[in-house]
Protein backbone atom coordinates (compact mmCIF):
# COMPACT_ATOMS: atom_id res chain seq x y z
CA UNK A 1 0.00 0.00 0.00
CA UNK A 2 1.33 3.31 -0.72
CA UNK A 3 2.36 5.65 1.95
CA UNK A 4 -0.13 8.83 1.90
CA UNK A 5 2.90 11.57 1.87
CA UNK A 6 1.94 15.30 2.89
CA UNK A 7 4.67 17.04 2.52
CA UNK A 8 4.59 16.24 -1.32
CA UNK A 9 1.60 16.86 -1.71
CA UNK A 10 1.74 20.25 -0.02
CA UNK A 11 4.93 21.15 -1.94
CA UNK A 12 2.68 19.97 -5.68
CA UNK A 13 -0.67 22.35 -4.32
CA UNK A 14 1.68 25.18 -3.77
CA UNK A 15 3.46 24.86 -7.10
CA UNK A 16 -0.39 24.47 -8.72
CA UNK A 17 -1.25 27.51 -7.16
CA UNK A 18 1.80 29.37 -8.29
CA UNK A 19 1.39 28.00 -11.83
CA UNK A 20 -2.67 28.73 -11.98
CA UNK A 21 -2.35 32.15 -10.46
CA UNK A 22 0.90 32.84 -13.87
CA UNK A 23 -1.18 31.46 -16.43
CA UNK A 24 -4.25 33.51 -14.97
CA UNK A 25 -2.22 36.69 -15.21
CA UNK A 26 -0.55 35.57 -18.92
CA UNK A 27 -3.93 35.17 -20.26
CA UNK A 28 -6.64 37.59 -21.88
CA UNK A 29 -7.14 39.99 -24.61
CA UNK A 30 -3.91 41.77 -24.16
CA UNK A 31 -0.90 40.00 -24.72
CA UNK A 32 1.38 39.48 -21.64
CA UNK A 33 4.50 37.24 -21.83
CA UNK A 34 6.69 35.71 -18.81
CA UNK A 35 9.25 38.60 -19.79
CA UNK A 36 6.52 41.18 -19.25
CA UNK A 37 6.40 39.60 -15.77
CA UNK A 38 9.74 39.23 -14.95
CA UNK A 39 10.43 42.69 -16.46
CA UNK A 40 7.13 43.98 -14.02
CA UNK A 41 9.16 42.70 -10.94
CA UNK A 42 11.79 44.93 -11.65
CA UNK A 43 9.41 48.15 -12.29
CA UNK A 44 10.49 48.13 -16.07
CA UNK A 45 7.15 47.34 -18.35
CA UNK A 46 5.21 49.44 -20.80
CA UNK A 47 2.53 51.22 -19.77
CA UNK A 48 -0.08 49.12 -21.32
CA UNK A 49 1.08 46.57 -20.14
CA UNK A 50 1.55 47.45 -16.67
CA UNK A 51 -1.87 48.77 -16.63
CA UNK A 52 -3.47 45.59 -17.85
CA UNK A 53 -1.70 43.89 -15.03
CA UNK A 54 -1.89 46.18 -11.99
CA UNK A 55 -5.81 47.53 -12.66
CA UNK A 56 -7.02 43.78 -14.19
CA UNK A 57 -5.50 40.93 -14.07
CA UNK A 58 -3.84 40.89 -10.53
CA UNK A 59 -6.67 42.11 -8.46
CA UNK A 60 -9.29 39.81 -10.23
CA UNK A 61 -6.57 36.55 -9.87
CA UNK A 62 -5.96 37.64 -6.21
CA UNK A 63 -9.59 37.95 -5.53
CA UNK A 64 -10.50 34.57 -7.01
CA UNK A 65 -7.89 32.95 -5.25
CA UNK A 66 -9.33 34.51 -1.96
CA UNK A 67 -12.70 33.62 -2.76
CA UNK A 68 -12.06 30.60 -3.87
CA UNK A 69 -9.83 29.49 -0.55
CA UNK A 70 -12.82 30.98 1.37
CA UNK A 71 -15.30 29.06 0.05
CA UNK A 72 -12.99 25.59 0.33
CA UNK A 73 -12.22 26.39 4.01
CA UNK A 74 -15.57 27.95 4.20
CA UNK A 75 -17.06 24.26 3.28
CA UNK A 76 -14.62 21.97 5.50
CA UNK A 77 -15.81 23.98 8.54
CA UNK A 78 -19.94 23.22 7.54
CA UNK A 79 -19.06 19.76 6.68
CA UNK A 80 -17.30 19.46 10.20
CA UNK A 81 -20.15 21.15 12.25
CA UNK A 82 -23.09 19.60 10.21
CA UNK A 83 -20.90 16.02 10.27
CA UNK A 84 -22.76 15.53 6.63
CA UNK A 85 -20.63 15.42 3.52
CA UNK A 86 -23.28 16.77 1.95
CA UNK A 87 -22.57 20.08 3.30
CA UNK A 88 -21.41 23.62 1.32
CA UNK A 89 -20.90 26.76 2.39
CA UNK A 90 -24.30 27.50 1.33
CA UNK A 91 -26.16 25.02 2.88
CA UNK A 92 -27.29 27.19 6.21
CA UNK A 93 -29.08 29.55 3.59
CA UNK A 94 -26.24 32.18 3.38
CA UNK A 95 -26.05 32.50 0.04
CA UNK A 96 -29.99 32.71 -0.38
CA UNK A 97 -29.88 35.95 2.07
CA UNK A 98 -26.80 37.81 0.52
CA UNK A 99 -28.74 37.26 -3.27
CA UNK A 100 -31.83 38.79 -2.12
CA UNK A 101 -29.66 41.43 -0.95
CA UNK A 102 -27.84 41.22 -4.47
CA UNK A 103 -30.88 41.28 -6.61
CA UNK A 104 -32.41 44.14 -4.51
CA UNK A 105 -29.60 46.49 -5.23
CA UNK A 106 -29.42 45.32 -9.05
CA UNK A 107 -33.48 45.92 -9.19
CA UNK A 108 -33.39 48.95 -8.04
CA UNK A 109 -30.30 49.79 -9.98
CA UNK A 110 -27.57 50.40 -7.48
CA UNK A 111 -24.30 49.30 -8.56
CA UNK A 112 -20.64 48.60 -7.43
CA UNK A 113 -20.55 49.12 -3.25
CA UNK A 114 -24.38 49.05 -3.11
CA UNK A 115 -24.29 45.08 -4.54
CA UNK A 116 -21.97 43.81 -1.99
CA UNK A 117 -23.18 46.28 0.94
CA UNK A 118 -26.45 44.57 0.62
CA UNK A 119 -25.29 41.39 -0.01
CA UNK A 120 -23.49 41.36 3.11
CA UNK A 121 -26.64 42.44 5.07
CA UNK A 122 -28.77 39.88 3.10
CA UNK A 123 -26.19 36.99 4.69
CA UNK A 124 -26.30 38.17 8.00
CA UNK A 125 -29.80 38.38 8.21
CA UNK A 126 -29.95 34.63 7.34
CA UNK A 127 -27.23 34.15 9.68
CA UNK A 128 -29.07 35.70 12.48
CA UNK A 129 -31.83 34.05 11.65
CA UNK A 130 -30.45 30.42 11.54
CA UNK A 131 -28.92 31.02 14.73
CA UNK A 132 -31.83 32.75 16.42
CA UNK A 133 -33.69 29.46 15.46
CA UNK A 134 -31.27 27.12 16.10
CA UNK A 135 -30.39 28.58 19.49
CA UNK A 136 -33.76 28.86 20.75
CA UNK A 137 -34.63 25.31 20.70
CA UNK A 138 -31.74 25.48 22.49
CA UNK A 139 -30.28 22.39 20.58
CA UNK A 140 -27.45 22.44 18.72
CA UNK A 141 -28.48 18.98 17.22
CA UNK A 142 -26.71 18.94 13.63
CA UNK A 143 -30.08 17.69 12.71
CA UNK A 144 -31.57 20.68 13.39
CA UNK A 145 -29.17 22.70 12.57
CA UNK A 146 -29.66 21.22 8.86
CA UNK A 147 -33.22 21.49 8.67
CA UNK A 148 -33.50 25.47 9.77
CA UNK A 149 -30.53 26.37 7.13
CA UNK A 150 -32.63 23.75 4.41
CA UNK A 151 -35.98 25.86 5.55
CA UNK A 152 -34.57 29.50 5.43
CA UNK A 153 -32.83 28.41 2.38
CA UNK A 154 -36.34 27.49 0.59
CA UNK A 155 -37.62 30.79 1.75
CA UNK A 156 -34.45 33.18 0.37
CA UNK A 157 -35.02 30.86 -2.89
CA UNK A 158 -38.86 31.67 -2.80
CA UNK A 159 -37.69 35.70 -2.79
CA UNK A 160 -35.27 35.01 -5.61
CA UNK A 161 -37.68 33.47 -7.76
CA UNK A 162 -40.34 36.27 -6.97
CA UNK A 163 -37.55 38.66 -7.71
CA UNK A 164 -36.14 37.53 -11.11
CA UNK A 165 -39.55 37.11 -12.61
CA UNK A 166 -40.88 40.38 -11.44
CA UNK A 167 -38.03 42.11 -12.80
CA UNK A 168 -37.00 44.26 -15.81
CA UNK A 169 -35.42 41.97 -18.64
CA UNK A 170 -32.35 43.80 -18.87
CA UNK A 171 -31.49 43.26 -15.15
CA UNK A 172 -32.57 39.81 -15.24
CA UNK A 173 -28.88 38.98 -16.97
CA UNK A 174 -27.59 40.36 -14.04
CA UNK A 175 -28.62 38.84 -11.51
CA UNK A 176 -28.22 35.54 -13.12
CA UNK A 177 -24.87 36.14 -13.22
CA UNK A 178 -24.63 37.07 -9.34
CA UNK A 179 -26.42 33.88 -8.54
CA UNK A 180 -23.94 31.95 -10.40
CA UNK A 181 -21.00 33.59 -9.22
CA UNK A 182 -18.83 35.96 -11.24
CA UNK A 183 -15.47 37.69 -10.92
CA UNK A 184 -15.63 40.21 -13.43
CA UNK A 185 -15.80 43.23 -11.31
CA UNK A 186 -14.45 41.03 -8.43
CA UNK A 187 -11.88 43.31 -6.01
CA UNK A 188 -10.57 42.13 -2.23
CA UNK A 189 -9.24 44.14 -0.15
CA UNK A 190 -6.74 43.90 2.85
CA UNK A 191 -10.29 43.21 5.34
CA UNK A 192 -11.01 39.58 3.02
CA UNK A 193 -7.43 39.04 3.28
CA UNK A 194 -7.22 39.44 7.02
CA UNK A 195 -10.23 37.33 7.44
CA UNK A 196 -8.98 34.60 5.27
CA UNK A 197 -5.88 34.11 7.09
CA UNK A 198 -7.37 34.94 10.80
CA UNK A 199 -9.59 32.29 9.98
CA UNK A 200 -7.03 29.59 8.58
CA UNK A 201 -4.94 30.48 11.30
CA UNK A 202 -7.47 29.46 13.89
CA UNK A 203 -9.01 26.69 11.82
CA UNK A 204 -5.21 25.15 11.99
CA UNK A 205 -4.95 25.95 15.44
CA UNK A 206 -8.47 23.92 16.26
CA UNK A 207 -7.42 20.82 13.60
CA UNK A 208 -7.09 18.39 16.05
CA UNK A 209 -10.35 18.92 17.83
CA UNK A 210 -12.00 19.17 14.29
CA UNK A 211 -10.85 15.28 13.89
CA UNK A 212 -12.28 14.69 17.23
CA UNK A 213 -15.50 16.09 16.55
CA UNK A 214 -15.84 14.97 13.56
CA UNK A 215 -16.22 11.36 15.47
CA UNK A 216 -19.83 12.96 17.02
CA UNK A 217 -20.16 15.58 20.25
CA UNK A 218 -19.99 13.12 22.79
CA UNK A 219 -16.64 11.38 21.80
CA UNK A 220 -15.35 14.94 21.24
CA UNK A 221 -16.82 15.74 24.87
CA UNK A 222 -15.48 12.96 26.73
CA UNK A 223 -11.92 13.69 25.04
CA UNK A 224 -11.64 17.45 26.43
CA UNK A 225 -13.24 19.30 23.96
CA UNK A 226 -15.61 22.42 24.50
CA UNK A 227 -17.97 20.75 22.26
CA UNK A 228 -20.32 24.04 22.24
CA UNK A 229 -17.96 26.74 21.82
CA UNK A 230 -15.80 25.13 19.40
CA UNK A 231 -19.01 24.21 17.17
CA UNK A 232 -20.00 28.40 17.66
CA UNK A 233 -16.92 28.77 16.31
CA UNK A 234 -17.31 26.46 13.45
CA UNK A 235 -20.51 28.50 12.81
CA UNK A 236 -19.55 31.94 12.50
CA UNK A 237 -16.53 31.39 11.30
CA UNK A 238 -17.65 29.38 8.31
CA UNK A 239 -20.46 32.08 8.16
CA UNK A 240 -18.21 34.88 7.32
CA UNK A 241 -15.63 33.18 5.54
CA UNK A 242 -18.63 32.39 2.50
CA UNK A 243 -19.86 36.05 3.52
CA UNK A 244 -16.67 37.78 2.20
CA UNK A 245 -16.93 35.09 -0.52
CA UNK A 246 -20.47 35.57 -1.52
CA UNK A 247 -20.05 39.33 -1.26
CA UNK A 248 -16.83 38.92 -3.40
CA UNK A 249 -18.26 37.12 -6.17
CA UNK A 250 -21.70 35.99 -5.45
CA UNK A 251 -22.45 32.44 -5.00
CA UNK A 252 -19.75 30.53 -6.63
CA UNK A 253 -21.06 26.74 -6.28
CA UNK A 254 -19.24 23.31 -6.35
CA UNK A 255 -15.44 25.17 -5.00
CA UNK A 256 -16.87 24.77 -1.24
CA UNK A 257 -18.58 20.89 -1.56
CA UNK A 258 -16.04 19.50 -4.15
CA UNK A 259 -13.01 20.89 -2.85
CA UNK A 260 -12.86 19.19 0.57
CA UNK A 261 -14.20 15.82 -0.77
CA UNK A 262 -11.87 15.42 -3.44
CA UNK A 263 -8.54 16.51 -1.17
CA UNK A 264 -10.70 13.72 1.61
CA UNK A 265 -10.93 11.08 -1.15
CA UNK A 266 -6.73 11.18 -2.38
CA UNK A 267 -6.15 10.94 1.46
CA UNK A 268 -6.01 14.16 3.69
CA UNK A 269 -8.87 13.15 5.82
CA UNK A 270 -6.93 14.68 9.19
CA UNK A 271 -8.18 18.83 9.27
CA UNK A 272 -4.22 19.50 10.15
CA UNK A 273 -3.69 18.98 6.23
CA UNK A 274 -6.98 19.57 4.87
CA UNK A 275 -7.65 22.97 5.81
CA UNK A 276 -4.05 24.06 4.09
CA UNK A 277 -4.90 21.44 1.53
CA UNK A 278 -8.11 23.27 0.38
CA UNK A 279 -7.21 26.69 1.10
CA UNK A 280 -4.45 26.03 -1.68
CA UNK A 281 -6.76 23.46 -3.82
CA UNK A 282 -9.82 26.06 -3.56
CA UNK A 283 -7.99 28.89 -4.30
CA UNK A 284 -6.15 27.06 -7.56
CA UNK A 285 -9.51 26.00 -8.50
CA UNK A 286 -11.18 29.11 -8.92
CA UNK A 287 -8.28 31.22 -10.46
CA UNK A 288 -8.52 28.36 -13.51
CA UNK A 289 -12.15 28.30 -13.23
CA UNK A 290 -12.16 32.49 -13.76
CA UNK A 291 -8.94 32.33 -16.16
CA UNK A 292 -11.41 29.48 -18.57
CA UNK A 293 -14.40 31.43 -18.05
CA UNK A 294 -13.16 35.01 -19.61
CA UNK A 295 -10.82 33.41 -22.17
CA UNK A 296 -12.92 30.35 -23.41
CA UNK A 297 -15.14 32.25 -25.46
CA UNK A 298 -13.44 35.95 -25.47
CA UNK A 299 -14.66 38.08 -25.26
CA UNK A 300 -17.89 37.32 -24.12
CA UNK A 301 -17.08 36.34 -20.33
CA UNK A 302 -19.07 33.58 -18.78
CA UNK A 303 -20.45 33.16 -15.15
CA UNK A 304 -17.17 31.20 -13.54
CA UNK A 305 -19.90 29.51 -11.35
CA UNK A 306 -21.16 27.66 -14.68
CA UNK A 307 -16.79 26.79 -14.91
CA UNK A 308 -16.73 24.95 -11.56
CA UNK A 309 -19.36 23.07 -12.39
CA UNK A 310 -18.21 22.12 -15.52
CA UNK A 311 -15.24 20.78 -14.28
CA UNK A 312 -16.23 20.06 -11.25
CA UNK A 313 -18.29 17.27 -12.25
CA UNK A 314 -16.12 15.19 -14.29
CA UNK A 315 -12.78 15.97 -12.21
CA UNK A 316 -14.99 14.54 -9.10
CA UNK A 317 -16.02 11.93 -10.82
CA UNK A 318 -13.07 10.47 -11.96
CA UNK A 319 -11.34 10.82 -8.13
CA UNK A 320 -14.27 9.20 -6.84
CA UNK A 321 -14.09 6.32 -9.24
CA UNK A 322 -10.20 5.92 -8.86
CA UNK A 323 -10.27 6.30 -5.08
CA UNK A 324 -9.23 3.52 -3.34
CA UNK A 325 -12.53 1.41 -2.15
CA UNK A 326 -10.56 -0.09 1.06
CA UNK B 1 -6.60 8.78 50.78
CA UNK B 2 -8.71 10.31 48.77
CA UNK B 3 -11.08 8.13 46.47
CA UNK B 4 -10.50 8.45 42.38
CA UNK B 5 -14.35 9.02 42.39
CA UNK B 6 -17.29 9.66 44.78
CA UNK B 7 -21.04 10.32 44.06
CA UNK B 8 -22.67 11.87 46.54
CA UNK B 9 -26.68 11.86 46.59
CA UNK B 10 -27.28 11.95 42.66
CA UNK B 11 -30.80 12.64 41.53
CA UNK B 12 -31.18 11.97 37.81
CA UNK B 13 -34.01 12.31 35.75
CA UNK B 14 -35.45 11.56 31.83
CA UNK B 15 -37.93 13.97 31.56
CA UNK B 16 -40.56 12.90 34.04
CA UNK B 17 -38.98 9.72 35.04
CA UNK B 18 -36.86 9.42 38.35
CA UNK B 19 -33.64 7.19 37.35
CA UNK B 20 -31.94 7.43 40.12
CA UNK B 21 -31.64 9.22 43.19
CA UNK B 22 -30.03 9.22 46.47
CA UNK B 23 -27.49 7.63 44.85
CA UNK B 24 -23.62 7.56 46.42
CA UNK B 25 -20.71 5.32 45.44
CA UNK B 26 -16.73 5.41 46.32
CA UNK B 27 -14.86 4.23 43.56
CA UNK B 28 -11.77 3.34 44.83
CA UNK B 29 -8.35 2.86 42.21
CA UNK B 30 -8.36 -1.00 41.68
CA UNK B 31 -12.00 -1.65 41.85
CA UNK B 32 -14.11 -3.05 39.17
CA UNK B 33 -17.80 -1.69 39.25
CA UNK B 34 -20.78 -3.35 37.54
CA UNK B 35 -23.97 -1.12 36.17
CA UNK B 36 -26.97 -3.05 35.76
CA UNK B 37 -30.73 -2.80 35.31
CA UNK B 38 -33.42 -2.77 32.58
CA UNK B 39 -33.11 -1.15 29.00
CA UNK B 40 -34.06 2.53 29.87
CA UNK B 41 -33.12 2.22 33.45
CA UNK B 42 -30.19 4.83 33.33
CA UNK B 43 -27.59 3.20 32.75
CA UNK B 44 -25.77 5.17 30.06
CA UNK B 45 -27.14 8.55 31.72
CA UNK B 46 -25.41 6.96 34.90
CA UNK B 47 -21.94 7.03 33.26
CA UNK B 48 -22.50 10.18 31.08
CA UNK B 49 -23.08 11.68 34.56
CA UNK B 50 -20.13 10.35 36.16
CA UNK B 51 -17.58 11.14 32.76
CA UNK B 52 -18.81 15.05 33.29
CA UNK B 53 -21.06 15.27 30.26
CA UNK B 54 -24.14 15.24 31.89
CA UNK B 55 -25.68 17.78 35.19
CA UNK B 56 -27.16 15.79 37.74
CA UNK B 57 -30.19 17.39 39.05
CA UNK B 58 -29.14 17.21 42.46
CA UNK B 59 -25.49 15.72 44.05
CA UNK B 60 -21.99 16.05 43.03
CA UNK B 61 -19.71 14.52 41.72
CA UNK B 62 -16.11 14.50 42.85
CA UNK B 63 -12.95 13.28 40.82
CA UNK B 64 -9.72 12.77 43.05
CA UNK B 65 -11.87 14.89 45.56
CA UNK B 66 -12.37 17.87 43.08
CA UNK B 67 -15.96 18.91 41.92
CA UNK B 68 -16.35 17.71 38.36
CA UNK B 69 -18.45 20.79 37.79
CA UNK B 70 -15.12 22.88 38.48
CA UNK B 71 -12.67 20.95 35.77
CA UNK B 72 -12.19 21.75 32.31
CA UNK B 73 -13.49 19.07 29.98
CA UNK B 74 -9.39 18.61 29.09
CA UNK B 75 -9.15 18.35 32.52
CA UNK B 76 -11.39 15.53 32.89
CA UNK B 77 -10.39 13.61 29.58
CA UNK B 78 -7.02 13.45 31.42
CA UNK B 79 -8.09 10.92 33.76
CA UNK B 80 -11.75 9.42 33.17
CA UNK B 81 -12.18 7.59 29.58
CA UNK B 82 -15.59 6.83 28.15
CA UNK B 83 -16.51 4.44 25.97
CA UNK B 84 -19.67 5.13 24.20
CA UNK B 85 -22.27 2.89 22.75
CA UNK B 86 -22.57 4.50 19.39
CA UNK B 87 -20.34 5.31 16.89
CA UNK B 88 -20.54 8.13 14.17
CA UNK B 89 -18.56 8.05 10.84
CA UNK B 90 -19.59 9.99 8.56
CA UNK B 91 -16.46 11.97 7.77
CA UNK B 92 -14.70 8.10 8.16
CA UNK B 93 -10.88 8.35 8.74
CA UNK B 94 -8.12 5.25 8.69
CA UNK B 95 -7.55 2.66 12.28
CA UNK B 96 -4.64 4.13 13.42
CA UNK B 97 -6.18 8.20 12.52
CA UNK B 98 -9.07 6.78 14.88
CA UNK B 99 -6.69 5.17 17.86
CA UNK B 100 -4.87 7.99 17.64
CA UNK B 101 -7.62 10.48 18.90
CA UNK B 102 -7.26 8.69 22.48
CA UNK B 103 -3.94 10.64 22.76
CA UNK B 104 -5.68 13.86 22.38
CA UNK B 105 -6.34 15.17 25.67
CA UNK B 106 -2.27 14.79 26.29
CA UNK B 107 -1.15 16.20 22.96
CA UNK B 108 0.51 19.39 23.29
CA UNK B 109 1.58 20.04 19.58
CA UNK B 110 -1.30 21.00 18.14
CA UNK B 111 -0.37 20.05 14.62
CA UNK B 112 2.45 17.26 14.64
CA UNK B 113 2.13 13.57 16.27
CA UNK B 114 5.17 12.38 18.23
CA UNK B 115 6.42 8.84 18.43
CA UNK B 116 5.44 8.13 21.75
CA UNK B 117 1.54 9.13 20.79
CA UNK B 118 2.14 6.94 17.47
CA UNK B 119 3.71 4.14 19.84
CA UNK B 120 0.81 4.02 22.05
CA UNK B 121 -1.63 3.73 19.41
CA UNK B 122 -0.43 1.00 17.81
CA UNK B 123 0.06 -0.76 20.98
CA UNK B 124 -3.58 -0.24 21.97
CA UNK B 125 -4.35 -2.05 18.16
CA UNK B 126 -2.25 -4.82 18.57
CA UNK B 127 -3.48 -5.49 22.27
CA UNK B 128 -7.30 -5.31 20.92
CA UNK B 129 -5.72 -7.48 18.04
CA UNK B 130 -6.59 -5.05 14.90
CA UNK B 131 -3.25 -3.66 14.17
CA UNK B 132 -3.42 -5.43 10.70
CA UNK B 133 -6.41 -3.22 10.33
CA UNK B 134 -4.79 0.33 11.07
CA UNK B 135 -4.73 1.65 7.24
CA UNK B 136 -8.29 0.62 6.77
CA UNK B 137 -11.03 2.86 7.03
CA UNK B 138 -13.45 3.13 9.46
CA UNK B 139 -16.78 2.43 7.63
CA UNK B 140 -15.22 -0.42 6.31
CA UNK B 141 -15.16 -2.19 9.56
CA UNK B 142 -17.46 -4.94 11.23
CA UNK B 143 -19.14 -4.19 13.78
CA UNK B 144 -17.11 -6.45 16.04
CA UNK B 145 -14.15 -4.05 14.63
CA UNK B 146 -15.07 -1.07 15.40
CA UNK B 147 -16.16 -2.05 19.06
CA UNK B 148 -12.64 -3.00 18.93
CA UNK B 149 -11.60 -0.05 17.38
CA UNK B 150 -13.75 2.00 20.14
CA UNK B 151 -11.73 -0.01 23.01
CA UNK B 152 -8.39 0.63 21.46
CA UNK B 153 -8.79 4.44 21.22
CA UNK B 154 -10.22 4.39 25.20
CA UNK B 155 -7.11 1.86 26.16
CA UNK B 156 -4.86 4.89 24.04
CA UNK B 157 -5.73 7.58 26.22
CA UNK B 158 -4.61 5.66 29.24
CA UNK B 159 -7.40 7.09 31.48
CA UNK B 160 -7.40 6.32 35.29
CA UNK B 161 -11.03 5.89 35.54
CA UNK B 162 -12.58 3.29 32.40
CA UNK B 163 -16.25 4.72 32.05
CA UNK B 164 -17.68 1.54 29.73
CA UNK B 165 -21.22 1.50 28.22
CA UNK B 166 -21.86 -2.29 27.17
CA UNK B 167 -17.94 -2.99 26.27
CA UNK B 168 -18.94 -6.94 25.29
CA UNK B 169 -21.59 -5.03 22.53
CA UNK B 170 -20.97 -6.71 19.41
CA UNK B 171 -17.78 -8.97 20.26
CA UNK B 172 -17.97 -12.68 19.49
CA UNK B 173 -17.89 -14.68 22.47
CA UNK B 174 -14.91 -16.13 22.00
CA UNK B 175 -12.97 -12.31 22.00
CA UNK B 176 -14.82 -11.80 25.23
CA UNK B 177 -12.79 -13.61 27.66
CA UNK B 178 -9.61 -11.76 26.22
CA UNK B 179 -11.21 -8.53 26.65
CA UNK B 180 -12.22 -9.03 30.21
CA UNK B 181 -8.91 -10.01 31.16
CA UNK B 182 -7.47 -6.73 29.21
CA UNK B 183 -10.15 -4.71 31.05
CA UNK B 184 -9.19 -6.88 34.52
CA UNK B 185 -5.13 -6.22 33.92
CA UNK B 186 -6.34 -2.14 33.63
CA UNK B 187 -7.73 -2.45 37.36
CA UNK B 188 -4.99 -4.79 38.99
CA UNK B 189 -2.57 -3.06 37.82
CA UNK B 190 -0.42 -5.55 36.46
CA UNK B 191 2.78 -4.32 34.42
CA UNK B 192 2.74 -7.18 32.03
CA UNK B 193 -1.24 -6.91 30.93
CA UNK B 194 -1.58 -3.00 31.40
CA UNK B 195 -0.64 -0.24 28.91
CA UNK B 196 -1.65 2.27 31.83
CA UNK B 197 1.34 4.43 32.33
CA UNK B 198 3.60 3.25 34.99
CA UNK B 199 2.56 5.99 37.38
CA UNK B 200 -0.78 4.26 37.80
CA UNK B 201 -0.11 0.69 37.36
CA UNK B 202 1.00 0.71 40.91
CA UNK B 203 -2.72 1.54 41.82
CA UNK B 204 -3.98 0.28 39.21
CA UNK B 205 -7.05 2.00 37.18
CA UNK B 206 -10.83 1.58 38.27
CA UNK B 207 -13.57 0.25 35.61
CA UNK B 208 -16.83 0.91 35.68
CA UNK B 209 -19.23 -0.95 33.29
CA UNK B 210 -22.76 -0.48 32.18
CA UNK B 211 -24.01 -4.01 31.03
CA UNK B 212 -27.12 -5.83 30.25
CA UNK B 213 -24.86 -9.01 30.96
CA UNK B 214 -25.45 -10.16 34.41
CA UNK B 215 -23.18 -13.16 33.94
CA UNK B 216 -20.25 -10.88 32.52
CA UNK B 217 -20.96 -8.67 35.66
CA UNK B 218 -20.78 -11.21 37.84
CA UNK B 219 -17.48 -12.13 36.59
CA UNK B 220 -15.60 -9.59 36.45
CA UNK B 221 -17.03 -7.05 39.30
CA UNK B 222 -16.08 -6.53 42.83
CA UNK B 223 -18.84 -3.87 42.95
CA UNK B 224 -22.35 -3.47 41.76
CA UNK B 225 -24.98 -0.49 40.94
CA UNK B 226 -28.04 -2.41 40.69
CA UNK B 227 -31.06 0.27 39.01
CA UNK B 228 -34.08 -0.86 40.00
CA UNK B 229 -36.23 2.12 38.53
CA UNK B 230 -38.66 4.39 39.56
CA UNK B 231 -35.44 5.95 41.12
CA UNK B 232 -34.16 2.77 43.22
CA UNK B 233 -30.95 1.48 43.27
CA UNK B 234 -28.94 -1.09 45.07
CA UNK B 235 -25.27 -0.37 45.91
CA UNK B 236 -22.56 -2.75 47.51
CA UNK B 237 -20.55 -5.65 47.31
CA UNK B 238 -21.79 -8.14 43.91
CA UNK B 239 -22.14 -11.24 46.41
CA UNK B 240 -24.85 -9.12 48.23
CA UNK B 241 -26.59 -7.21 45.22
CA UNK B 242 -26.24 -10.07 42.87
CA UNK B 243 -28.96 -12.11 44.37
CA UNK B 244 -32.01 -13.71 42.48
CA UNK B 245 -34.87 -11.72 44.51
CA UNK B 246 -33.07 -8.53 43.89
CA UNK B 247 -32.30 -9.19 40.10
CA UNK B 248 -36.17 -10.28 39.82
CA UNK B 249 -37.11 -6.75 41.33
CA UNK B 250 -34.85 -4.77 38.35
CA UNK B 251 -35.45 -7.00 35.58
CA UNK B 252 -39.13 -7.82 36.30
CA UNK B 253 -39.11 -11.50 35.90
CA UNK B 254 -38.18 -14.00 37.96
CA UNK B 255 -34.36 -15.06 37.73
CA UNK B 256 -32.16 -18.24 38.98
CA UNK B 257 -28.96 -19.16 39.56
CA UNK B 258 -26.85 -21.44 39.33
CA UNK B 259 -23.20 -22.94 40.37
CA UNK B 260 -20.76 -24.19 38.15
CA UNK B 261 -17.26 -24.74 38.10
CA UNK B 262 -16.71 -22.01 40.60
CA UNK B 263 -18.78 -19.81 38.17
CA UNK B 264 -22.20 -18.15 39.31
CA UNK B 265 -24.47 -17.98 36.53
CA UNK B 266 -27.60 -16.39 36.32
CA UNK B 267 -31.14 -17.23 34.30
CA UNK B 268 -34.49 -15.80 33.51
CA UNK B 269 -37.06 -18.75 34.36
Amino acid sequence: MSQFQPFRLLLIALLAAFASVLVSLLSGSVELSFDDLIAYTVGDIPALQRQVLEDIRLPRTLAAFVTGAALALAGVLMQVLLRNPLADPYILGLSGGAAVGALASIMLGLGGWWLSGTAFVGALVSVGVVFGIASRSGRWSTTHLLLTGVVVSAGWGALINLMLSTSASASVQGMLFWLMGDLSQSRVGLMQIGILITGSALALRAARSLNVLVRGDLVAASLGVHVNGLRLSLFFGASLLTVIAVTTAGSVGFVGLVVPHMLRLTGARDHRLLIPFSLLAGGTFLVVADTLARTLLAPQQLPVGVITALIGVPSFIAILRSAPSR
Amino acid sequence: MTPLLTADNLLLCAGTRTLCSGLSLRVEQGQRWGLLGKNGAGKTSLLHTLAGLRTPREGTVLLDGTPLATLSPAQIAEVVGLLLQESVDALPSTVLETALLGRHPHTKNRLFDNAEDLAIAHEALRKLGIESLAQRAVNSLSGGERQRLALAMLLAQRPRLLLLDEPSNHLDLGFQTPLIHLLLSQASGNPEESIISSDSVSQGAAVIMATHDINLAARVCDNIVLMIGDGETLVGKAVDVLKEENLAKAYDCPIARVEHEGRTLFYPL
